[in-house]
Order: C-alpha cells, then structure tokens, then sequence
C-alpha cells in the first residue's frame, strides 16, 4: 500500500467566523472562507482545476451534489464533488482533494467544508431524521440525541476507572475550562469566554453526566483549502504545509452489536491513528506530535480520544489533564482555538477548520496562542458515535 | 355437515359511471380511471342498514326464531362502540339470548366472520348463525378508492342440516402487510403503493392461501368449479387463475364494473353469485384480502337450485337500478371528504414507511434478530455478515428471538436534550444474557435509579404516533427487571 506523505501540499487556507450566523446562508459562508483562502494561495478561481465540498445536513443546508459550491462560486464547469462522511465530511473534502492531486490528474484543487445548522429553529443539532440515520435505524434506535450518545461513553469510563462523579465530572471540567482559556484567544471562535472549573461542574446537565459546557457549541460557518502537487508548493508561497499522513476508518459494527467492545475507548481512533503514526513515520505520537485539533464534540470525547491517540496511556489521561499537559502552555497543547468546544460545530466545516489552526501555526501566525516551534500537527473527526463512527486524522507538517 | 343454509345480497339501487366521477375530478387524478360503473349508497343508506337488507333478502321464509347469532363484518362501522350486529340483530327482530359479534379492521374480516360462524356450529354452540358482511366506505375527491370501492352487503346463513353448500375445508394467512390502513383518528383510509401491494404480497398471498386449501384438501384446479377472488386488481385475478392452471370461465366474475370493490362484503357477495349459477356437486372457492386472507371451500349439494326463486340475489340487485349523473349530489349522498391530494402533498420524512416495515416486520415488531450457526453469536439487528470479528462468516445466520431474553444495563444516560413526552429520555446499551448488544430506550422507572450492570427485560410498547399519516409505530424497549 502506498502513502500520501510528502506528495502534497497546503498552500492557501480560509475559514469564517464561526457563530451563529443569522446573517449569512452557505453561500455566503463558502464565499467568505473560500475568499480568504485564493488569496492565501495567490491564485485565482480559473486556476482550480477540480472541487470538493464537504456538509452532512443537506437538508437544512445547501442541498445535495457538487453544484451549490459551483454557483455560490461560479467555478468554471470543472468536476465538483459533494462528500458526506459525518463528522469527519470536511476532512473528507480535504482528502478527496489531496488525492485527486496525488493521483497527478489535477495540479491545483479546492476542499471546502460547511454548514449552516442554525437555521432549523432549535438548539443542539438537527433531528436524526433529518439525515443522520437511514430509516431502520430512526425505527430501531432510541430518539438519541449526540449528548446522550457520548455521555453513555462517561457512564462507561466513570464505572471502569472507579471514578465517583464528582471525581469524573472534574476531569471532564478541566477538559473544557482549558479550550475556553484558548477560545478567548481565537478571534474566529464563536464562544470566547473564560469558563473556570468551578461553574462548569454546577452547569445544568444536559444528558446526564454531561452538562451544559461538556458539550461543544452548535455554529455556522466553512472553511476551504487549495491543495497543490509538493513539487509546486514553494512556487505559491515559502511555507506550504505537507500532509504527513491521511487516514480515514469506518466501525465494522463490532462495537455497536458484539459484547467485547468496553466503551471506554473508541475503536476506530485507535485504528486510524496507529495508520496515520506509520504513514507518517513516527514512532511515539506523545513525544512527537507537537499539538492537535481533535474532536471534541463532547469533553468526555476529547478524554478518551487523548488515549485513543496515544498522547496518554489507557486510563491515565485524567493524570495528564491534571498535570496540565494539554494547556496551551503545557507539553503538548490540544485545541489551541479552542476546539468544538469554542467554534462550534458545523459539521461539514470542522475539518477544515481544525486544519486551519495547525496551518496557521505551522507557520508562525497564531499570536497569543502560537505553539513553540511545532514539528507536526494533527487533525481529528469523530463522526457518528462511539461504537459506531467514522474517523478521519491527518497529520501535518513543514 | 355445516354449510350454507342461505343467502341474500343487496345492493343500493343507486349507481354511478365512472366517467362521471372522472369528468369532475380527472383534472386532479388523470390515471385513476376504472371502468364500468360502481353502485352507490343513498344519502339515508350506510353500511348497517345495507346489511339489514342483505339478510332480509337472506331470510326470506325463515324462522327468525331458530337463528342463534349474527356475525357482522364491515371496516365502516357506524359505530365503534355500541354493537352493530345487535342493532342488526334487533332490526331483524331475532331472539335475545342469541350471541353477536362485529368483526373488523381489515377487508378479510367477512371471509372470517364466516368461518367463525361455521366453527361455532361445528362445535355444536349453535344452530344457525347468520353472517352479515357490507361495507359503504368513504372516500376522498379524486381518490384511487373513490374509483375503486363500491356499496355493497351480503348476509350468508350459516347452519347442520339442509344446507345447499358444504363446507369442505379453510385456509386461513395472517401477515401484518399494511395495503391500506386507518388510525383510530381518521376518517379515511389511506393505501400504499399499487406495485409494491400487488406484487410483494396480493399475487402471493392469493396464490399461497388459496394452494394451502388445495393441499389440506388434495384438491386439484380442473377440480374448482368456481374460483372467487378478492378483486383487489381485476387484471392480476386473471393472472392469478391462469398461474394456478385454471380455465377464464372457472373464476367468478369480479364485479368491479358493476359494484366496485365493496370491502368485506365483496367475497360474500361474489359467493352468492356463485351459489345462484351452481349446480349440485360444484366447488366453489372463496377467497378474501386483507391482514392476510382466507380461502373456504364449499361442495353444492342437491338443494342448491331451492332458494332461486325466493332471492333477489346479485342479477335481480344488479338490473334494479337508478344511474346518478350529477357527482356533486354523489358527493352530497356519499359525504365525500375533502380532495385526496396523495402522499406527494405530506412534507416531511415519514417516520414509517410501509415497504421497509414489511421488509422488516420481524425486527421491528418482534425483535427478531440473528444468530451465526459458525460461532453462535446472536446479535441484533439481523445481519448478513457475522459481526463476530473472528467469525464474519457470511450468510450462515438462523433468526434468533431478543423479546423473551432479559439483558443488563451495559452503559446509560438520562437525556435532557432529545424529545420525550416525559423527560428526561432515558436510553442505554443492552448486553443480552447469552449474548447480543443493542441501544434501547428504558421506561417505567424514574432518573437516578440507573445503575451500570442492572438487571433489565424487555416491554413492548408505543414508540411514535405520525398523525400526518396515519401511523402507530410500536416497539421494544427495556425496563427494570420487575420480580
């Protein structure tokens, strides 16, 4: 099997403000973020050779297939692709575009990611029906809300780790207080507001034991990339970003329907991130791996995805969150931005917009909460939930 | 031997073309034109009193004292509650300590009405029973029912001795396949798509039912002197017979271009009219749809030719009759509801949708999931691919029953977010003694008493209501194991 590392290149990045975007529809979101982004690269729209657009709500959103990112562009008849993979569908764009110019066919292609959530009238996500499950599935299941979802994954660590809740409730707190510090330092977050320990243990609860600030926001916004051959990449600009490594990885159903799965732990990370160490060559991912955006939809989410990934030992990450490891100030930072937690949600976007963090800090731009020289970021979605989910990670680099 | 004892029909003296209701509502519905004309209930008529005279027509020169029950079998009832066969039974002026059923909810209740009658005389808990079936559906503007369905009764009397037809055998499906269905809030009935009721259970539940009599029987089809069909397609009831290897003339005519489709009356009905051209020693096979369906077989014996003269029977009914050329006064008469604009016009996802719950009935409604025969593990929804992923043999799997199996509480969360008419929704994954893991909701028990590892089991129960359309969706959910 091949790799994808060193074979292409980043060389322009955009993304929206991310909000509650009463003001703009997804074209507007897709101009915004894909204005920002041809004129990182230096290129003009005529230049593209081939698009990507990754949304999962089509419904409440643009609608289906390549032609709303077309118009709202006005791209020149070239071959635009919708890709919907969950939570993972913006990093999907990104990939669809990496290969396409990996394969040799296009030099210069577009990812973008968006979604318009806020306009369905209510808070949280869209209804299920709304897209997120086939017809069996809505029949079978209970009416499941995302919350719910990932705080049965709390329950589950809580009970394992012989965690009371108040002990795993402040674990969970300190997750979140920390990318609240960094949200207030990300001019594109939509929350940015300090949340100290201490009123986010004492939140309502909104699927128990989650309360209100374990969740991440629910938002509008897009965010776009130019991806371009490597060979070509310092033609555009001196400080392109490589990709490293890009791995995508589905659940078997093993989790969701075979008793052995402990949801402690999510499969398919583990899966994914051991691919994406190899592709990239490395070695020892908490020693090496400079910073992340991961998915941290929920702040039980972004715990288990710490040992998922290899940063923190199986059932130690509550000793590293302790210890302050992933601050922004600490070892190996995580969610500079903010994260979900800070920019909210909008699903199809957030890919691109976990990219556009370790771009912008790959290369120096990120003021207060630049990251000391770092040597490779990485990129995670969890679409869908624990034992049943799709994962995207990629890993980046100078 | 049970049998038939006699028989009567009636049908309203009003008729309507059906070029009339097209040329008033053809704009809305341009295909749904049937042929012939269908009769039509006057505005004082409704599917009670049609049947009184039905069995008027019936009981021409019988004691009406020697009756011992009346069965009535209609999907219009007048009343839903408040018996309708006893206002037949008064109407008819017959004894008091006789016993009277309604039976209902699905077009093959006529057929079973008729069969329960048999048994109870079989049985010997009575002597005469008599068997009413009528329907008088309403229907809306430019609907495919309003072409299709007909006013129509039939009233049958069921007794030991003296009958003119034997009966000989019953076959008798049951398959929850919703062709057409009415919640208890609805005036109208609603139906799902012709192709997929035609071919994926009308020509297969026919054929089936009707091939299970003939076994029980070991009755061949050259044997079959006349082949009643439901009549639900006129064209696929000729397809019917011909793949069974039977003659045109053996299948009775279906009527649908003189009556319409007249709902439980309609096999009845088609049975009296074989019953007035039979001669002694014919078979005669009946057949009904809807939940399924039954076939009966009847011999006619020596006295069949007896009662000709005292009936007004189908061809009398049939000749007398009045043609309404004015749809607005059909309309008027009939309380024809409001323009049926069809399921294209429902926004929205339909939670239920009828061709997926068929495809599924055995998961949806009695959990019914799989076990590999390779390694044993059952597992839930039923999969093709073992989900063992030291198995993942593929196609080796036995259908394995959850609904009786109690399970612990694997992982849970009391969820305020998500709609529940009583929050918060609290939902988990079940690990299932003996294996099988799947997500439930928990009901009967208050937030704060979950506990990982608790002992659970399994309750049927309600799980949404799409009033839009019409539908009650059931299913599984877990409670606290109760002692």
């Amino acid at each position: 099997m091949g790799s994808i590392k060193d074979k292409v290149a980043i060389v322009g990045m955009g993304c929206t403000k991310f909000g509650e975007r009463w003001d703009a529809g997804p074209e507007d979101l897709m101009v915004e973020a894909f204005t920002e982004c041809i004129d990182d690269a230096g290129i003009q729209p005529k230049d593209i050779q081939a698009a990507w657009v990754g949304t999962q709500f089509t419904e409440v959103n643009q609608g289906v297939s390549g032609l709303p990112l077309a118009q709202a562009l006005k791209l020149p008849f070239i071959p635009v692709t919708h890709v919907e993979n969950m939570c993972a569908s913006g990093s999907e764009a990104l990939r669809g575009a990496c290969y396409g110019v990996a394969s040799g066919v296009y030099d210069i292609a577009l990812a973008v990611g968006v979604e318009k959530l806020k306009d369905v009238g209510y808070g949280g996500l869209p209804e299920m029906a709304l897209g997120a499950a086939g017809k069996y599935d809505s029949l079978v299941s209970p009416n499941m809300t995302a919350p719910g979802m990932f705080a049965m994954m709390a329950t589950r660590y809580f009970a394992r780790y012989g965690l009371s809740p108040e002990e795993g409730k402040l674990m969970l707190a300190k997750v979140s207080s920390k990318s609240h510090h960094n949200g207030t330092l990300s001019e594109k977050a939509h929350l940015r507001r300090e949340a100290p320990v201490e009123v986010i243990v004492k939140a309502p609860i909104v699927a128990w034991p989650l309360g209100l600030y374990d969740c991440c926001g629910v938002s509008d916004g897009s965010a776009a990339a130019i991806v371009v051959r490597a060979d070509m990449a310092k033609n555009f600009r001196p400080d392109p970003v490589y990709i490293k490594a890009l791995q995508i990885a589905a659940s078997s159903g093993e989790e969701m329907m075979y008793t052995d799965y402990d949801y402690t732990h999510v499969e398919t990370t583990t899966r994914a991130a051991a691919k994406a160490y190899e592709e990239a060559g490395i070695k020892n991912a908490r020693a090496e791996i400079s910073m992340a955006e991961v998915h941290d939809c929920f702040s039980i989410t972004e715990a288990v995805t710490m040992e998922d990934l290899q940063f923190s030992p199986r059932g130690k990450v509550k000793e590293d969150i302790d210890a302050g490891r992933f601050n922004l100030d600490g070892e190996q930072p995580i969610q500079t931005d903010g994260g979900l937690k800070c920019f909210g949600h909008p699903i199809g976007a957030s890919g691109l917009r976990m990219m556009y963090e370790e771009y912008k800090q790959l290369q120096g731009k990120c003021g207060p909460r630049q990251v000391k020289n770092p040597k490779f970021g990485l990129t995670h979605n969890l679409g869908g939930f624990p034992p049943r989910c799709v994962i995207s990670t990629f890993i980046v680099g100078l | 031997m049970v049998g038939i004892k006699s028989y009567g029909t009636y049908i309203p003296w009003y008729r309507i073309d059906r070029m009339v209701i097209y040329g008033a509502m053809g704009w809305l519905n341009p295909v749904g034109l049937l042929p012939g004309e269908k009769a039509v209930a006057s505005y004082d008529e409704d599917s009670l009193t049609i049947a009184v005279n039905a069995a008027m027509d019936c009981l021409n020169g019988i004691d009406r004292n020697t009756i011992d029950g009346v069965y009535f079998a209609s999907v219009s009832l007048p009343y839903k509650v408040r018996q309708n066969a006893a206002i037949i039974a008064t109407a008819l002026d017959l004894r008091p300590d006789i016993r009277t059923a309604d039976f209902t909810s699905c077009t093959k209740a006529g057929t079973t009405a008729l069969v329960a009658a048999c048994d109870a005389i079989k049985a010997g808990s009575a002597k005469k029973i008599l068997v009413c079936a009528s329907d008088c559906r309403p229907t809306r503007a430019g609907s495919s029912q309003e072409q299709a369905y007909g006013d129509a009764a039939a009233a049958i009397l069921v007794g030991e001795d003296d009958v003119i037809a034997e009966l000989q055998e019953v076959h008798s499906l049951s398959y929850d396949f919703a062709d057409r269905w009415m919640a208890d809030f609805d005036r109208f009935d609603r139906t799902s798509e012709d192709r997929w009721i035609r071919d994926e259970a009308y020509t297969k539940f026919i054929s089936e039912v009707i091939l299970g009599l003939a076994k029980k029987h070991s009755l061949s089809p050259k044997d079959i002197s006349k082949l009643a069909l439901p009549s639900l397609y006129a064209r696929e009831d000729a397809g019917i017979g011909k793949r069974l290897g039977l003659e045109p003339g053996q299948i009775q005519h279906h009527l649908l271009d003189a009556v319409g489709h007249c709902g439980t009356a309609h096999p009845l009905v088609l049975l009296a009219a074989a019953l007035e051209d039979s001669n002694p020693e014919d078979n005669i096979v009946v057949t009904s749809w809807g939940s399924g369906g039954d076939a009966l077989l009847f011999r006619a014996t020596g006295k069949v030719g007896d009662l000709r003269d005292k009936k007004k029977g189908v061809k009398k009914a049939l000749a007398s009759k009045n043609m309404l050329t004015n749809y607005a006064k059909y309309t008027s008469f009939r309380n024809v509801g409001s323009v049926a604009l069809g399921m294209r016009a429902e926004t929205g996802v339909p939670w239920d949708q009828k061709p997926l719950s068929w495809r599924n009935r055995k998961s949806l409604l009695g959990l019914v999931g799989s076990r590999c025969k390779k390694c044993g593990t059952p597992q839930f929804p039923a999969q093709r691919v073992c989900v063992n992923p030291s198995c993942k043999a593929i196609d080796q799997m036995e259908e394995y029953r959850f609904s009786d199996k109690k399970g612990q509480l694997f992982t849970y969360t009391e969820d305020y977010l998500g709609f529940t008419l009583n929050p918060p929704a609290l939902y988990g994954m079940i690990d299932f003694e003996g294996g099988g893991r799947f997500n439930f909701e928990v009901t009967d028990c208050e937030p704060g008493s979950l506990k990982v590892g608790m002992p659970v089991e399994m309750s049927f129960r309600r799980k949404f209501v799409d009033e839009k359309r019409g539908t009650y969706f059931y299913f599984w959910k877990v409670t606290p194991a109760r002692e």
